[in-house]
This record gives structure tokens, sequence and C-alpha cells, in this order.
């Protein structure tokens, strides 16, 4: 197999018509009509290469030269998806070595990591391979996440792995390093969440909330401006909002980013979000709130409420986000 | 942690974005008042052309999309629908002929001609014979084999693959359901589970993913919530946290972002505020907070009165006006009340939601996205792109237009009515089509779908 793959590549020269082992087979042309719309200037390999592909699935011919061409036609388009999944089933039917095609996939990958097609083969291939792919997966993704760190489909194969084939070990430790490089990888706190949840290693999000609230806190001290920890923190209080309302330390880092006048944006959602909840606030809240001193917006009702202010306040400060924050307001009982 | 050390990959790159974006905003604001106006207007004869010309014929180097060419022709056909210019008979047929040619005999519509049927050249075909319209186009449609194909794809779990030995994703529940939906077939069968899935896809941010436990996406969520409204379930999803989520993807380069932390992107005007439209048409609604007659809007405390000044664009001079409420719109309107407990057949669900009339106006600035579009993807030879730098495309084309019809209707009570003056950026002759942005086709164009897949 591996051999016909390699002839491939070196007689790339060579168009199919010419070459011996493809005598037998008559290329079918594409149906498309006398008049096609959104026709495409095909280049005369890729026209042939697709002429020959389409003789073959028709004929359903599961062989190695059908598969060679397969890694052919696949190269010069990686998203026809009809030729992945035909080259599924030769894999299957010549019980080919599933190895190779993990070096097939990253050669494609180096080209087009962002094809929806190159990943479900990937977790096709691992599936098959089981448990002993795991490791290979995990570097594979993590050389991806080398040049693209939040490279969609990579995390979602990574995660498929985790949870079907395990390698769960150092995940946190990997989310911790990626977050170390770039704290505002939404992807690796995505990532973050998903190990404390769902990893079989650790306890579970109710044993690990208390030190990831302190993580997550941490980091907010250090960019307030970056919105991935404050919606982790809120994630790690999903199903139980009592808890968020009550963990003292919520509130807290509002108040100790608020004090620091600045990037006060996130601040003043959460402490919002709080209020609704039936949050009270502190005195010290209130005074870092009203210190604020509302812009020269008409003043609303004398007696207005902190919710009420804080809306106001995020109408200046937030104005991207104007109408939001007027309906908040609008919203408050 | 020191805050003053180098900037990490995210921070590079969100400065360089911002810088082309202010430079475009900053050379706008320094126009003079005429060519201010002309850069805001929709170059249609130029988008047109572009558009036409592609319908005709492609380069080599779109051989990489040689499996979508039925999204190919929903990006041009809906594109030119939404610039209202109809296209000719010839070229019409040509396109009926050639997506009749990429369907299977076994039902559904693949990326091109022999090609295996798949759940979202499905969508775009059908979409862009919709969009078409007419009889010879709409009849066209096989919807048994279609339905067909659809069960083929139906898995335990709820969602659907997108083509036979598929991927399984939330994007999949969505081509699926519109498809059904808009040619009538919908059924408990298809619907069934389909709630469950999406719904353990909504992440602990609050947006939709792709898959259970993947990071919350525009994209993903417009399908999300599109397909949880289309199966009447969309009650079941947090849709605060999803509203919060979603406003926070507007930055301060006026357009959306797909994810937290990265970068703004044409398309993301329609994925995103789509999602916007969306929620604000049935917000009030699933969570009871419609309002009671008795509320008066003032000028004061009207959400829709609230000013959609551009912010943070400094040097741009442009959507100063605040913009008052549409009456129609300030009102609310009983319709607005749905009873629950009357059984809704699933077929009438995306019709019945362009009775709901929106009770709040649009959560996220609709004048500053059209700004992005305008001035930030919009090319003038023709065409709009993903943002400063990048080429255009035909798929941002699409979803570019797409999202400025949204923003040009945020403010709609009725989807079906012309829009205030204020609503526009640039020149009122910049108005495009409404959609149904539920399937994102042209509400016309819906509508004739709507009454011949019923009536047959």
């Amino acid at each position: 197999m591996s051999s016909s793959e390699g002839e491939t590549e070196r007689d790339a020269q060579v168009p199919l018509f010419a070459r011996p082992e493809w005598a037998d087979v008559v290329p079918i042309p594409q149906d498309d009509g006398p008049n096609p719309v959104v026709p495409i200037a095909y280049k005369d390999d890729f026209r042939e290469t697709m002429d020959y592909f389409r003789a073959v699935f028709k004929a359903n011919e599961l062989s190695h030269r059908s598969l060679a061409l397969t890694s052919l036609a696949i190269t010069l388009n990686s998203g026809n998806y009809t030729i992945w999944q035909f080259r599924r089933r030769i894999l299957e039917a010549i019980d080919s070595d599933m190895h190779f095609e993990l070096e097939f996939t990253e050669q494609i990958a180096k080209t087009n990591s962002k094809n929806y097609q190159l990943w479900h083969h990937r977790r096709w291939v691992a599936e098959k391979l089981g448990p002993e792919a795991t490791e290979g997966e995990l570097k594979f993704t993590r050389k991806i996440f080398c040049t693209d760190a939040k490279n969609y489909h990579a995390w979602s194969h990574r995660q498929w792995v985790l949870q079907n084939l395990g390698g769960w070990k150092g995940e946190l430790d990997y989310c911790q390093k990626l977050l170390d490089e770039d704290i505002f990888n939404n992807s690796a706190w995505n990532q973050r969440y998903f190990v404390v949840t769902k990893s079989p290693l650790l306890g579970g999000l109710i044993a690990m909330r208390d030190s990831e609230v302190a993580y997550a806190v941490e980091s907010i001290k250090s960019f307030p401006e970056n919105e991935s920890p404050w919606r982790y923190l809120r994630g790690l209080y999903k199903d139980d909002i009592v808890s968020w309302v009550n963990d003292p330390r919520v509130a807290s880092v509002c108040l100790d980013v608020l004090e620091a006048k600045k990037n006060c944006v996130f601040a003043l959602t959460t402490l919002l979000d709080l209020l609704c909840l039936g949050y009270n606030p502190s005195q010290e809240l209130i005074d870092a709130v009203s210190g604020m001193g509302l812009p020269d917006t008409n003043p609303t009702r004398p007696d207005c409420g902190l919710a009420e202010l804080i809306c106001s306040i995020l109408g200046q400060e937030d104005p991207m986000r104007t109408n939001y924050w007027t309906w908040r307001k609008s919203q408050l009982t | 942690m020191d805050s003053s050390t180098s900037v990490t990959v995210t921070q590079k790159e969100q400065m360089m974005v911002e810088q082309r974006v202010f430079q475009i905003y900053s050379l706008f604001a320094d126009l003079p008042p005429n060519s201010q106006s002309f850069m805001l207007e929709i170059q249609r004869d130029s988008h047109i052309d572009y558009l036409t010309n592609g319908l005709r014929g492609l380069g080599s180097s779109f051989c990489v999309l040689d499996a979508n060419r039925p999204w190919l022709c929903y990006w041009i056909l809906h594109s030119l629908a939404l610039l209202e210019e109809s296209i000719d008979e010839e070229l019409e047929n040509n396109a009926i002929d050639f997506l009749s040619r990429c369907e299977d005999p076994n039902g559904g519509y693949g990326g091109g001609p022999g090609q295996m049927p798949h759940l979202a050249t499905t969508y775009a075909a059908i979409n862009s014979l919709i969009s078409l319209g007419g009889h010879s186009s709409l009849s066209s449609i096989n919807r048994d084999s279609v339905y067909s194909f659809l069960r083929q794809m139906k898995q335990p779990n709820g969602g659907f693959r997108m083509h036979d030995g598929g991927e399984v994703d939330v994007r999949a529940c969505y081509t699926a359901i519109s498809v059904a939906s808009i040619l009538n077939i919908l059924d408990e069968r298809l619907v069934e589970h389909v709630g469950d899935f999406i719904l353990s896809c909504q992440t602990h941010e609050g947006g939709i993913a792709g898959e259970p436990g993947s990071e919350a996406h525009g994209g993903y969520t417009y399908c999300g919530i599109a397909t949880m409204i289309l199966i009447n379930e969309v009650r079941r999803l947090d849709v605060a946290a999803l509203l919060d989520w979603v406003v926070f993807r507007q930055g301060i380069e006026c357009g959306f972002q797909g994810r937290v932390n990265k970068l703004v992107d044409g398309c993301y005007s329609f994925w995103q505020g789509g999602v916007s439209a969306l929620l604000q048409r049935s917000y009030p609604i699933i969570s009871g907070l419609v309002a009671s007659e008795s509320e008066e809007y003032s000028d004061a405390d009207s959400t829709l009165s609230a000013t959609s000044d551009i912010p943070e664009c400094e040097h741009a001079a442009i959507g100063g006006s605040s913009l008052q409420g549409d009456n129609e719109a300030c009102h609310n309107n009983p319709e607005g009340t749905r009873d629950s407990s009357a059984p809704t057949n699933l077929n009438d669900v995306g019709h019945n939601f362009l009775e709901w009339k929106a009770s709040m106006g649009p959560p996220f600035n609709p004048m500053a996205l059209q700004q992005y579009i305008l001035l930030c993807s919009q090319l003038q030879e023709g065409g709009f792109r993903d943002k400063p730098g990048k080429s255009r495309d035909f798929y941002h084309t699409c979803y570019c237009l797409s999202g400025l019809s949204a923003c040009q209707y945020s403010w709609s009570g009725d989807l079906g009515s012309q829009p205030a003056p204020q609503a526009i950026l640039g020149p009122y002759s910049n108005l495009l089509e409404p959609i149904h942005p539920l399937y994102n086709i042209v509400l016309k164009k819906y509508h004739e779908a709507r009454d011949f897949f019923s009536s047959t």
C-alpha cells in the first residue's frame, strides 16, 4: 500500500491516462450539464483526477490503486467529503494500516488545518486504533496549537480523544501552560473548564471549585479587561447560581477592580448580575460604585437603587452595549 | 503576574486589527461630507457584477470549493435577492438545472453532480431554489426524497450526521430542521431529542458550541438558537446567559467576533447579529417578560429610544442622531403573548415567528455594525470581506449583506414593514430586502415558498 502511495507522488507529473496501471479504467466526466452555474475552470490535473475518481467510485472499486487515487484527489481538494468517505470504505475493505492514515492526515493538516473532513477522518482513524492512539492524538493537536492555539476543530478533537480514549493526566497542566503563554486564550479557558468538570482524575467541579475560583480571581486581578476569567468564574457556578452570589470572593474581586479605577466593565456587569440575583452589597461596594461619579446623563429617580445606577454607568463606560444596558435597566423590578 | 510584560498573541493580533480598522474610521472622519456619503453607499452595481460573474464562471482556484457548489449558488443568489436584483431567465434556468444535477436519486443534494448528499449542501441548494422562486424552481424540489435523506441522517442522540459516515454537530441540526421546516415536512421523528442535543451544547459561557464541551461560537450559536425556535423549545435554553454572551461579541471595532477574545469578522455580522435579532423577537415571550398593556414607554425610559451613537470610534462622524423608537414597536402587541398550552403545528412555527412582534429594541448596536460592514468589509470594486487585509469572497458577501439587512430591520416591530430612515446607515437607498431570520432567506421568497409548500 505504501509503495503505491509513493508511486503516485513520484509520478505526479505523469497524467493518469498515461499510466499503465490505469489503462483499464475509463474516466467519467462530470455531469455538469450544458450550461452549469458556478462552473469552475478546473486545471487539467484536477479534472482528470476527478474523472478517474468518478470511475472507481461508480464501479465501487475498493483497491490499493483507488486508495492512492483518493490521496491524490484529497490533496487537490481536501473538502471533498465524498472522497474521504470512499477512502474510509476502501481502508476497511483492504484492512489497511491506520498508522499510515495518521501520517496522511498530518500532511493534509499542514496546508489545511481548518477543514472538517480532515478532522472527522482523524477521529475515525483514532477510534479504529483505540487507546494506543491517545498519546499520538494529544501530540498531534499540541502541534497544531503551536501555530494556532485556538483551532476549533483541533480542540474538539482533543476533547473527543480525552473522553473516548483517555489521556487526562497532563491536561490541566497543559491548560495552565497555554494560559501562561496567553492568558487571553479563551479556548484554553474552555478546555480548563472541560478538564475541571469532566476529568475522572480530578474530583469534579464541586471539589475543584475552590481552587479554580482562586485561579480565576488572580487572573482577573492581573487583567480585569480579560473577559475569559470572568465568564469562567461564573461558569464554575453553573447550575448553582446561589453559591455564586454567596461566594464572597466574587463581589470582592469586583470591588478590587472598581477601586483600581480602570477596566471596570466586567466588574460592573458582574455586580449588576449579583444584585439582580438578590446580592446584598456592602457599603464599600456602594461607595466604590457611587464614587465612579455618575456622568451627565439624566438622573433617574432620586431613590434609584444601586443596580439602576450601575446600568447608567455602564451606558457610559460600555457605550457599544447602550441598548443592552438600557434594556437591563428596564427589566429591574 | 506582571501585566506590563510582553503582549500575548491574542493582544498583538487584536492590536493589529484595531489599528487597521481605526485607520479606516479616522480617514473616513477626515473626508468631506460628500465623500463620506459615497463611502457609506452600498455599491450595488459592483456587487451585482461580482456576484453575477461568479454565477457564470469561477477560476481554477475555486477547485477547493468543488464540493460546495450549492453553497456558491446560495451565497450568490441570496446576495442578489437581498440587493433586489433578479437574474435573467436563462441563468435562472441554468441554476435550477444545475442544482437538480446535484441531487442524489435517493434524496438530498451533494456538493456537485455525482457527489454524496450532504446536509449543508442540501440546505444551500434548497435555499438557493427558494431564493430564485417561481414555479419551476420550487417544483424541482423533491420533498419526499429530501425527507427520506433527513431521516437517514437522524441520530439516536437527537443530532444529525452531515452525510453518510459524516460528523454530528449543531450545524447538522440546523440545516436539517431548517430545510424540513421550510418544506413543510417537519415532524416529531425529526425533532425528537434535537432539543436535548442542542441544550447539551450550550456552554458555561452562555453561547452554543458545535459539540458538547467545545467553545461557545457564533456560527453554532446561530444554528442552535434558530433550531430551538423552529422546534418550539427555545425556552429550554438559558436565554439570559445567551443574550449576555452574544451582546459582548460586538467589540470596539464595531463588528462582531465569533468567540471571546478572537478577532472581528464580517461574517459574524449575520451569525451573531442574527442571534441578537432572534433573541430580540423571542426573549420577552420566553421569559414571560412581555410587558402588560398598561406599561407606557416614555421617551426617557423606552428601550427603543436608546441612542445608537457609535462609541469609541472617536474619529467617526456618523450616526450622531438618536433613534426615536418606532411607535409600532413601542406598544406591546397582544399577539406577542403566546398561549404556550395551545398545540402548535411544528411546520407553522417558522411562520408564526414572524408574528411575534419585537417588544424590545435590538440589544446590540446596529448602527455600529453597519459602519463596520460598509467601511471595513465592503469593497468598492464589489464584494465584501472578513476584515481589512483579507480578500473578498462570496461567503462573506452573503453574510455581510445578510447582517446588514438584519441591522436595517432591527428596529422594525414587524419584519415586513419599511424601516425608519434613522435605522439605515448611509442613504436610504442602502435599504436591502428583509430576511426571515430563521432561514436567512429574503422574506418575499420565504412567503412564496411557504404558500407553495403549504398547498402542495
